[in-house]
């Protein structure tokens, strides 16, 4: 009741705040002074496209934007261009295959150069530079050259009709950057530009003054944004690391920070948290899934460095299909959903939860069926042995290393899972790791969650915009992390069906939407019910929380939840 | 009078050959702080140990339809709380039995803070005794001591954790790989300051008369660390002993607080107030029976170093 008290709270602050736009918020650019923002997974790099965590991803869209983005309800919103290309205003090609977009004339760099088309061009041969392992590779895959035609205009060509041509250079994964700071930084020397990737000038409405890895970033206003009557704050501290709870405190309780990130915490601590009175926690439902993810490889220490993890050396029992769906209908959903999330989650079996027309009607998985999982488990000829652990003839035992981030919902989700696939005669120990080196995405670490050293992990991902082609063509064959692309790239499965690749090929190239849904759909099955490498738990509604004098929050479920920090303002005393 | 004299000597005699250690206990039992953490550490190890034969509740055991139950006593002032005779200490939020998981988790924080106190102060002893005995290894040793007294202990941790995980893992499953690199850590890095102490109090001896006799009869190193130095460096090392027990189990503690430490199903103290810092306004007494383990624990072993650190200084003792 608490819990949707203070959502209901929320809700009509978000009601309100346009009114009181309306009712004169406006004025000079940094008329009110300093904002803090909490994301307790620190920042580590301010470029979104060497790193795949959210946290960095977000805090670079302060800084750097793409040609458009997304609003609150999925829809196309021109930044950086002039306005959205389609068909009907010629933008986009008859035959689909190419995208045409102009740059808004006035703006300006940070530093006081004007952006052009080359620095479009240039944010695409940066990210599929050779030997670079691109983290937004999945964005550009369909590109085969970027060309500039004026000096404000670019056209993106596509490898063939391109029904969704809004991937590249759209939404917060995908911004441009500038190509004179950038020049020296292509393919493998990408991470060795520190100062450019711990600073980028960009067009957002603040600049970087002051980084300090892991810890916190500072930045200021841009003096050079577009709106001269925006952002309404002088500067930002964006805070890294603690905890979702110390963070929600600062916020709700002791209002020592405006905007925390990523509340994930059970309903009822945040309950309790809104009741401290300094701020609301806000939620909306996008694409979040929680999933436990099966390494299709072997992760074993015994594997030799260079192959473990990776193709060359399939998994001993997760290559089994029944194995996985055993592992998966031992789960009881809905139980995770009610110690978890409460009613900022609910219990799916679909990688793709949202827009509707991309939801399978996937429910099998919903209810837990402890003998079937059973019954599976001895067809695969795993037989129990007198320790309560499966083992089959060639003594591969049925024992899981099961990781995840460091965090209590999760910790409780694992203690669960444990319990009930103790139940199927599977064993599991359980690792935690720290969440800024699980999504740190540090090549050199062997506890990222790309690295998988481990048989299954846990974590939640989403897709920003309304188009999952982008998503799902992260499994793809060739999108492994592997060595050679210093573990960069999204098939952290290492799932690799050559059909699925035919079928994915077949959506980019359909442009009518209810057969894309369909394919789409189909795609999500042969990840999820099918085989059962992705294994989705629960979808998760974003909770964030913002104090009460913060004024303007719009929680974004399909771009950047800071997208709109631009029209963030101070509600006076 | 003769007669006498004869019945006294042999009463003397026999005062004087009182077992010394006998003389120390007498000593210590006059500190009441000493004596009470005395009690109360056999208190926590029996409570430990013995605990779960008595409550053979596994720790681990998931009961969701009994979660959140508070403690029997919180019945004296809030008569609808959910409680249960069966869960005197209450159940967490997924209904684990909380005094099963203090037992479990005393027994792992308690092995680890002595097992590390004995590796570090077997390890600080042996140092100290070989610099302060061979002045040739001396500048050596020290400057080595210098060196360890440098390396901060959570980096170190971490950058072990990430080296010797996987194989300690294989070669003795994670528990006991885990359990034994934080061991180590914690045992190798704290054994500076025992060696230090050490180090001074022989050096002093060494030019102690006793020492010079024992020496111009021909006895060798080995028999004179052993015979004449160690009994005498005995207390500092014994306070230092102490002392340790209650750094190790902290440094466990604030290991597992920071989730770094042992797997998420295997509660220690530390691990136990972690795990529940979320719920820390709604359920006081999930953090405050780790917290008042780990606090009681470690005040009552440093009264006993205190009291022992009396209890064996001749002076004094008043010999």
């Amino acid at each position: 009741m608490k819990l949707k008290t203070a959502l209901l709270g929320a809700v009509a602050s978000l009601a309100f705040a346009p009114m009181a736009i309306a009712d004169g918020h406006e004025g000079e650019r940094g008329r009110d002074g300093n904002v803090n923002i909490i994301y307790w997974q620190a920042v580590s790099t301010l470029n979104p496209y060497l790193s795949g965590g959210t946290k960095d991803i977000e805090a670079a869209s302060l800084v750097i934007e793409p040609l458009a983005r997304y609003d609150e309800n999925g829809n196309m919103v021109p930044y950086l261009a002039v306005e959205i290309p389609t068909v009907a205003n010629g933008g986009v090609s008859e035959d689909l295959t190419s995208i045409t977009w102009k740059i808004k004339p006035d703006v300006m760099w940070s530093d006081g150069t004007a952006v052009t088309a080359r620095d479009v061009q240039f944010t695409w041969q940066y990210c599929t530079a050779e030997g670079g392992g691109c983290a937004q590779g999945a964005k550009f895959a369909n590109v085969t050259n970027v060309e500039i035609i004026d000096d404000k205009t670019v056209k993106t060509t596509f490898d063939g009709p391109a029904p969704n041509p809004y991937q590249a250079f759209v939404g917060h994964e995908s911004p441009i950057i500038q190509a004179a700071q950038f020049a020296e930084c292509l393919g493998p020397r990408a991470p060795e530009c520190t100062d450019a990737n711990f600073g980028p000038i960009g067009t957002g409405p603040f600049t970087v003054t002051d980084f300090r890895v892991n810890d916190v970033v500072q930045f200021a206003a841009n003096e050079n944004y577009r709106d001269p009557n925006k952002p309404a704050f002088a500067t930002v501290t964006f805070k890294g690391g603690g905890d979702a709870t110390a963070a929600g405190r600062a916020v709700m309780e002791t209002g020592e920070f405006d905007y925390a990130w990523n509340m994930q915490l059970a309903p009822d601590v945040i309950a309790a948290m809104a009741e401290g009175g300094q701020g609301v926690p806000v939620s909306a439902f996008g694409t979040l899934v929680e999933r436990l993810e099966m390494n299709l490889t072997n992760p074993s220490p015994d594997v030799p460095e260079g192959e473990r993890s990776t193709s060359a050396a399939p998994h001993p029992f997760l290559t089994d299909a029944r194995v996985r769906e055993a592992l998966s209908i031992a789960i009881d959903r809905e139980l995770l959903v009610e110690v978890g999330y409460g009613q900022a989650g609910r219990a799916t079996c679909n990688l793709v939860p949202a827009p509707a027309i991309y939801a399978s009607d996937n429910t099998a998985c919903l209810t837990q069926d402890i003998d079937r999982a059973n019954a599976l488990l001895d067809e695969a000829g795993y037989m129990m042995g007198s320790d309560g652990v499966r083992v089959n003839d060639e003594g591969v035992r049925l024992s899981i290393l099961y990781q995840t981030s460091t965090n209590a919902v999760r910790q409780d989700f694992q203690a669960l899972i444990k319990e009930w696939w103790s139940e199927i005669g599977v064993e599991t120990e359980l690792r935690n790791i720290d969440a800024s080196v699980f999504f740190g995405g540090d090549p050199g670490s062997p506890d990222t969650f790309q690295r998988f050293y481990a048989d299954v992990e846990m974590y939640a991902n989403n897709f920003p915009g309304t188009d999952p082609q982008a998503y799902l063509g992260a499994y793809l064959c060739d999108k492994m992390p592997n060595p050679e692309t210093q573990w960069q790239g999204e098939n952290i499965n290492r799932f690799c069906d050559p059909a699925y690749d035919a079928l994915w090929a077949e959506l980019a190239a359909t442009a009518d939407l209810d057969e894309r849904g369909r394919i789409g759909q189909q795609l999500n099955d042969m990840l999820t019910k099918d085989s059962n490498v992705i294994v989705p738990l629960v979808d998760r509604g974003r909770v964030s929380a913002h104090a009460n004098s913060l004024g303007g929050v719009v929680l974004n479920t399909w771009d950047s939840e800071l997208w709109n920090i631009a029209d963030w303002y101070r509600i006076g005393e | 009078m003769t007669e006498q004299t004869a019945q006294t000597v042999p009463t003397a005699s026999a005062e004087k050959q009182r077992n010394q250690w006998l003389d120390v206990w007498d000593q210590f039992k006059t500190h009441k702080g000493a004596v009470f953490g005395l009690f109360f550490l056999i208190f926590i190890t029996l409570f430990c140990l013995a605990g779960p034969w008595i409550w053979n509740i596994d720790p681990g055991d998931l009961d969701i339809r009994n979660k959140d139950v508070r403690p029997i006593y919180t019945v004296i002032w809030d008569s609808n709380a959910k409680v249960s005779w069966a869960r005197p200490m209450g159940t967490d939020n997924l209904g684990r039995d909380i005094m099963a998981n203090i037992m479990q988790g005393g027994r792992i924080s308690l092995a680890v803070g002595w097992t590390a106190m004995i590796l570090a102060i077997v390890i600080g002893t042996a140092i100290g005794v070989t610099a302060g005995y061979f002045r040739r290894l001396d500048g050596l040793l020290m400057r080595f001591t210098d060196l360890v007294l440098a390396l901060p202990l959570l980096p170190l941790l971490l950058v072990m954790m990430l080296l010797f995980r996987d194989p300690l893992r294989a070669a003795f499953g994670p528990e006991q790989g885990i359990f034994i690199l934080i061991v180590t850590g914690i045992g190798i890095t704290s054994w500076m300051q025992t060696a230090r102490i050490v180090r001074g109090d022989v050096m002093a001896l060494k030019e102690r008369e006793f020492v010079l006799a024992a020496r111009s009869i021909g006895t060798p190193a080995r028999r004179m660390i052993t015979r004449h130095l160690l009994p005498n460096v005995l207390s500092p090392i014994m306070v230092s002993a102490t002392l340790g027990l209650a750094t190790a189990i902290i440094t466990e503690s604030a290991l597992s607080f920071l989730g770094l430490g042992f797997p998420s199903d295997f509660p220690t103290w530390g691990k136990i107030l972690f795990d529940n810092v979320d719920r820390m306004t709604a359920f006081p007494e999930r953090v405050i029976w780790p917290g008042l383990a780990i606090s009681l624990t470690v005040l009552s072993v440093n009264y006993i170093g205190d009291g022992l650190r009396d209890a064996l200084d001749p002076r004094i003792r008043g010999l």
